[in-house]
């Protein structure tokens, strides 16, 4: 091992240590990150755009913290990089969603999450690749350059959030945040080997992230491990008065959350579901896992989600629906890419819109707009948000007498670059498990559960309980007690 | 001939007076430097995220009980989404199929007029197309200023009969929402404005036919020249056997006509859907019950008090009543003066409502501003009463006070319109009066009543009008 890897492979937690305790300072620590994405982003394609200069400035803010009396008492994440989604505006640094409509765009404003990242002393290290405008399932939707998965470069990291997956895993930076809508965050996560976290919608503003689908999108952590995840949510589920839907329920983070005793409690696991969709590799993983939860005493029992198999059709119209009028606004007239073709306004809505957004986006475009038009609304639009209403239905119904419902995240190992473009309706699939939760709001965690006999990564999601993040981080805790997949390191 | 006969129904926008806008803390101010009263969410900023203003929420709950609206417990936000380089978001913030109020309606001279809903809504901004006054480049400029500043949208059902009616329905709301605070009512600046949805038929046909929606009428004059020229343009088509569609038309206040603005086939679908970025707004009815305890005096109860209290007659009690500003003029100037008498308080109103109005109009003033304060208003009273000045003054010397911005004493003083009241004086004068002319004096002791003015216009005569001519009667009578 390097002395750079001595400090990168290191989870935030520990890093943290070192910091209070001067073994290292954060300036150090970030020219380490800096110095490995140099190494790997140009065969990774991570990161967007690296900001040395900020997250330098940022360091040297936090060495200062680190310095004065009471350094014991800061944040643990003082001081620690933490690699930013394209989709979350940072101020005065580059944000485009990984658009090319928002080729230019330099936000004068920070998301609210990404002014908490600041105010507790953390390190803006860069913005990271992700499908445009989070809509994809493998980062193939990126306007600049396709995110490779660090395990395999031939295959996808998943997505949206596939840069931020693909950076913690290859030790680029410690903690990424994702923005989840139906997966995002979760099943890049477990294409990658890493920890995913999507919080209860509401636990995290969404004010300066680009929305993608209002009433699912939720940011989150990608970490190494449950605590790293526990810690970032601590700080970006600090209060904002500039998101109506957020819920004023911050987590504050408590060690005792992650020793908690997962004895006696009650995992609920939807088998038919799973069996429906799973294939023989992930099954295969998936069923260690259980076994390993029935070994620590939880008591497994099978439940029935019977609305899940309508998730995906119904998210599917939902998200395209609520995106075709959140991507109204990138209209050519302000901030955004004109076209030079611009004889009439039509026409500079229509070509700098059609030059601008990418083919995947434009399909989600007239999906949403078709199922809001005047004679198809009921049909779709209102009959998907009362399916969504029975989805939810059956989670709290299975919540009155389980603790956590375990799921894999994805039905299958990360994909080859390519193999799904051709056909939506396959890429669709790959949120087959994921898209439930946000539909529901619930919270889940996506963990490492160990990898195929291809070397590739798979996750573990649980689910719990609106506002239950401690529960999912005691499970995933446990787990980490017992194996070490979350350790693995690619080498790239 | 065959007679046809309208129907009209009104949508009202009235900009609310919050300080700040509906869904970010942006100034809510007309005018100001262009795109200054702005933040990433009204500009429509990747990530911008609506909240909710409370103090337009209750302004809109105030107005729709002034109006006798029922209001809504629960209400859904929605969005109304179309392309327009005036509406940064691509959609506005609006309510649609659960408005916020339901019901109510407003009593006019020509005949009630029921309301369907109020909902409330953010405003666009404004665009300055080249090379106009305010834009001498060669493309249009956008001003985001007024983006998301707060309206309520008041729809009447389709009931109103005439271009009369109409304008007697808006001057009453405007009187009511501006009464209760909620908005200025000022058309000029766009605080409120209108948009009419006109159809005929043939007397004797019961159904309603084709509507046509005419926009952009901001003034009282526009509402009542527009809907008389859609009446008369869709007749004149039924006459000659034409049709009318259903379209959006303009009114164009040079020509005082309307015209095509789209028709129906080029309608946008709004594709209206709940906002997901804000709940349904869910009123406590403690909350709508404490805005009702806190409701402010409405201009139909203020009239129905100056009928009982002051004995005003119902015409001047409305006309001091028609405007919150005028009826606290009144009302302050009462105090001043400081009188109980139904005459002295008669006397306060006519000169207001004759003189004081008259005077406003002319000097194109509003009555907050004017120089006749509601103290010199009063002081002017008293001096008639006290017979300092003679009744026939007032009116000049209100004129004199609005030019000079003087107090009136000191003007009566300067220029020398002190009523002679002196009784000792008066009496001098009148004695020396009839002495001088025996004649006359003896005509009217034998009967001829008539001569009593020549003896009293030979006083004023003499005191170049000065004279108290309540005093003069008084002493001729006695010692004739």
């Amino acid at each position: 091992m390097s002395a750079n890897q001595a400090i990168t492979h290191v989870p935030a937690h520990e890093l943290s240590k070192k910091l209070v305790s001067k073994e290292i300072s954060s300036v150090e620590l970030t020219r380490a990150f800096l110095d490995s994405i140099q190494s790997s982003n140009d065969a990774l394609g991570s990161f967007l755009h690296v900001s040395s200069e900020a997250a330098l400035e940022d360091a040297r803010h936090a060495d200062q913290l680190l310095g004065q009396k009471g350094a014991k008492d800061l944040h643990p994440l003082c001081g620690i990089p933490i690699g930013i989604k394209d989709i979350i505006c940072t101020q005065d640094i580059p944000t485009t969603g990984a658009s090319r409509i928002l080729k230019d765009f330099i936000p004068p404003y920070d998301a609210t999450v990404v002014a908490h990242i600041r105010s507790i002393g953390g390190v803006r290290i860069g913005k990271t690749n992700c499908d445009e405008f989070a809509m994809g399932s493998s980062n193939e939707n990126s306007a600049y350059r396709p995110c490779h998965n660090p395990w395999n470069v031939q295959h996808v990291p998943g997505g949206s959030s596939g840069g931020s997956a693909a950076a913690v895993s290859a030790r680029q930076t410690p903690i990424s945040l994702g923005t989840d809508t139906g997966g995002s965050i979760r099943q890049p996560a477990a294409l990658c080997g890493i920890v995913g976290l999507k919080p209860t919608y509401g636990r995290v503003s969404r004010f300066g992230s680009m929305a993608f689908a209002s009433s699912l999108d939720q940011i989150g952590p990608m970490t190494h491990c449950t605590q790293d995840a526990a810690l970032a949510l601590d700080a970006i589920s600090r209060p904002c008065s500039k998101d109506a839907t957020y819920q004023h329920k911050p987590y504050c983070y408590n060690p005792d959350h992650l020793s908690a005793s997962i004895k006696g409690q009650t995992l609920g696991v939807p088998w038919t579901f799973i069996q429906g969709y799973a294939n023989e590799d992930v099954l295969e993983n998936f069923k260690k896992q259980i076994d390993f939860y029935a070994s620590q005493g939880v008591t497994i029992k099978t439940i029935e989600l019977p609305h899940q198999r309508f998730a995906s059709a119904c998210y599917y119209i939902l998200a395209p629906a609520e995106a075709s009028s959140n991507l109204l606004r990138y209209d050519g007239i302000r901030y955004t890419h004109q076209t030079k073709d611009k004889e009439s306004l039509e026409a500079i809505f229509v070509n700098s819109r059609t030059e601008g957004f990418g083919l995947e986006v434009q399909r989600r475009i007239l999906l949403g707009t078709f199922v809001l038009s005047a004679g198809y609304f009921d049909a779709y639009y209102t009959k998907a948000r009362k399916v969504r209403a029975l989805i939810r239905q059956d989670f709290d119904q299975a919540f009155e007498d389980v603790d956590i419902i375990a799921t894999p995240t994805t039905p299958t190992q990360a994909f080859a670059l390519g193999a799904k473009t051709k056909n939506p309706m396959d890429m669709y699939h790959a949120d087959i498990f994921t898209v439930a939760t946000p539909l529901a709001g619930n919270p889940a965690i996506s963990i490492p559960s160990g990898f195929t006999d291809k070397s590739l990564p798979l996750g573990l999601q649980l689910t719990a309980k609106h506002f239950d993040e401690a529960r999912l981080f005691a499970f995933g805790s446990a787990h980490e007690q017992a194996f070490d997949h979350h350790q693995k390191v690619p080498v790239i | 001939m065959t007679t046809f006969i309208p129907t009209i129904g009104l949508e009202v926008h009235a900009q609310l007076s919050s300080n700040t806008k509906l869904f970010c803390r942006c100034i809510n101010a007309f005018g100001g430097q262009p795109n200054h009263h702005t933040c990433p969410v009204c500009l429509g900023m990747p990530g911008g995220l609506p909240t909710l203003n409370e103090k337009a929420v209750t302004f809109a709950v105030r107005a729709g009980l002034a109006l006798g609206c029922d209001i809504q417990n629960t209400s859904v936000f929605s969005r109304k989404n179309y392309f327009y380089p005036d509406l940064p978001k691509g959609y506005q913030i609006s309510q649609f199929d659960k408005p916020v109020c339901l019901g109510g309606g407003i009593e006019t001279e020509h005949g009630f007029v029921e309301l369907t809903r109020i909902h409330i809504e953010e405003d666009a901004g404004k665009l300055l197309h080249a090379d106009s006054a305010l834009n001498k480049s060669a493309g249009s400029l956008v001003d985001l200023n007024r983006a998301g500043v707060p309206l309520i949208e008041i729809v009447t059902e389709p009931v109103i009969q005439s271009a009369e009616h109409a304008v007697a329905f808006l001057k009453k709301l405007r009187s009511i929402l501006r009464y209760i605070e909620v908005c200025d009512g000022n058309m000029e600046e766009g605080s409120l404005r209108c948009d009419a949805n006109i159809s005929v038929r043939p007397a004797g046909e019961t159904q309603l036919r084709q509507r046509v929606e005419v926009k952009n009428i901001n003034s009282f004059r526009f509402v009542h020249k527009a809907i008389d020229y859609e009446i008369h343009r869709q007749s004149e088509t039924y006459k000659q056997g034409g049709n009318i569609e259903q379209e959006t038309r303009l009114f164009n206040t040079d020509k005082m006509t309307t015209k095509t603005m789209r028709s129906k086939e080029n309608a946008n679908d709004y594709r209206y859907f709940p906002e997901p970025d804000l709940a349904p707004l869910i009123l406590e009815s403690a909350f709508i019950e404490d805005i009702r305890s806190e409701m402010p005096e409405l201009p139909e109860a203020r009239k129905q008090r100056y009928v009982q209290t002051y004995q005003l007659s119902e015409y001047d009690a409305g006309v001091l009543t028609a405007e919150k500003e005028t009826a606290d003029y009144f009302e302050k100037t009462l105090a001043a003066y400081n009188v109980s008498a139904p005459e002295k308080i008669k006397k306060l109103s006519n000169l207001i409502t004759s003189e004081v109005l008259r005077l406003l109009k002319e000097n194109h003033s509003k009555i907050q501003d004017i120089a006749i304060t509601p103290q010199r208003l009063a002081t002017t009273l008293s001096m008639i009463d006290q017979g300092t000045i003679s009744g026939k003054m007032a009116k000049e010397l209100l004129e004199e006070i609005i030019k000079t911005n003087n107090d009136p004493q000191d003007i009566v003083e300067a220029k020398g319109w002190k009523q002679e009241s002196d009784p000792e004086a008066l009496k001098k004068i009148v004695l020396e009066i009839i002495e001088n002319n025996p004649g006359q004096r003896e005509q009217y002791l034998k009967g001829k009543d008539k001569l009593f003015g020549f003896f009293v216009g030979q006083v004023m005569k003499a005191t170049q009008g000065k004279a108290n001519p309540a005093m003069v009667n008084e002493l001729i009578k006695k010692l004739l």
